[in-house]
């Protein structure tokens, strides 16, 4: 075969397929399978350390009195997380990543297949903690909340911006410990509103419960009537 | 890139090729990739593949934003702030700017 007929046979074909496609179509499925269940699915993503397990808790233990809840929740390793919310009101289920930094749709789906979800209609999806890669992989939640501590820095989100743009809920938390930390509450939440205009703010310490009946107002509005 | 020359490989091969001779990404300018680390991964990688000694061209697509307030389509300069050149206002989507995306293949 002479050179000229080897670059003849190279052709070109259009591709056009996201680099993401096979998560974000599993993430399809999973919101069908959310939605013809009735169920709300909400994907917690934050720094670690922000205060996602702990703020479950409190929520299973009161919100999760009056409505059926269910958590999965993914770490690198150990299943700390899902024994501190183990309640025999709400199933757990711990999905340990290894190296991943961030859970995929698969996951959730294998996760969601394992568990007793019958008259479920809160599904937490607690993420890895970390306010990067987390970003890219839709799940095939309702909704997403972003977690920002006060003992983290007031620019948190212009430094991770993507993970902030694409909330539909921001919690500041720990908000008890903010004057000790010398927190300047104002300029995160403006912060906040500049990097994430959409995003519906919630201001909570789950330690003393402030804040916590608004956060509480906003999954009752999540939660389809029945 | 793993998955990108599985999905490259797996194209080439529906279309009974057996070597990929250029690869072209359509990567949006806020789609949080950077292409340094796309093309260090891509030379790390491509070597066991069919895409083994293919170009890897990198297509940008600049980020857009459109203002709720005043409707007009502007391109977005200032990174993740959206703010709409007419009315100042901060808007929170894109209209492009975040694809991901295996445009093209050259196979033989």
């Amino acid at each position: 075969m002479s050179s000229d007929s080897a670059t003849a046979s190279i052709r070109s074909i259009d591709v056009g397929i996201s680099l993401l496609e096979a998560n974000d179509r599993l993430a399809e499925r999973n919101r069908a399978e959310f939605r013809r269940r009735c169920i709300t699915a909400l994907n917690l993503l934050s720094s670690p350390g922000a205060g996602k397990t702990t703020l479950l808790e409190r929520t299973l233990d009161q919100f999760g009195r009056e409505t059926r809840c269910a958590v999965i929740v993914g770490d690198l390793e150990t299943d700390n997380d899902a024994r501190r919310l183990r309640r025999p009101h709400a199933p757990v289920v711990q999905i340990t990543t290894g190296t991943a930094c961030h859970l995929e749709a698969a996951m959730v789906a294998r996760s969601a297949a394992a568990m007793d979800l019958s008259g479920v209609r809160m599904l937490f999806i607690e993420n890895v903690g970390n306010l990067v890669c987390p970003a890219s992989f839709d799940l095939g939640e309702t909704a997403r909340v972003v977690l920002l501590s006060t003992t983290e820095g007031e620019d948190k989100p212009l430094k991770y911006p993507p993970i902030f743009k694409s909330a539909q809920v921001v919690l500041l938390t720990k908000i008890d410990v903010a004057d000790v930390l010398g927190f300047d509450r104002a300029a995160a939440i403006k912060n906040i509103h500049r990097i994430a205009p959409q995003a519906k703010l919630i201001q909570l310490s789950a330690r003393t419960g402030e804040g916590l009946e608004e956060w509480y107002d906003f999954l009752r509005t999540l939660v389809p009537r029945t | 890139m793993e998955s990108t020359l599985a999905l490259a490989a797996a194209k080439a091969r529906d279309q009974g090729a057996t070597r990929i001779h250029r690869i072209v990404l359509r990567i949006g300018a806020l789609s949080g990739v950077e292409p340094e680390a796309l093309r260090f991964a891509f030379d790390a990688m491509a070597k066991q593949t069919p895409a083994a000694g293919a170009v890897l061209d990198i297509e940008t697509v600049p980020a857009c934003g459109r203002c709720e307030e005043c409707d007009l389509e502007f391109e977005v300069t200032s990174g993740f702030i959206f703010t709409c050149p007419k009315c100042g206002r901060i808007s929170g989507d894109l209209n492009q700017g975040r694809e991901l995306e295996l445009a093209r293949l050259e196979i033989s």
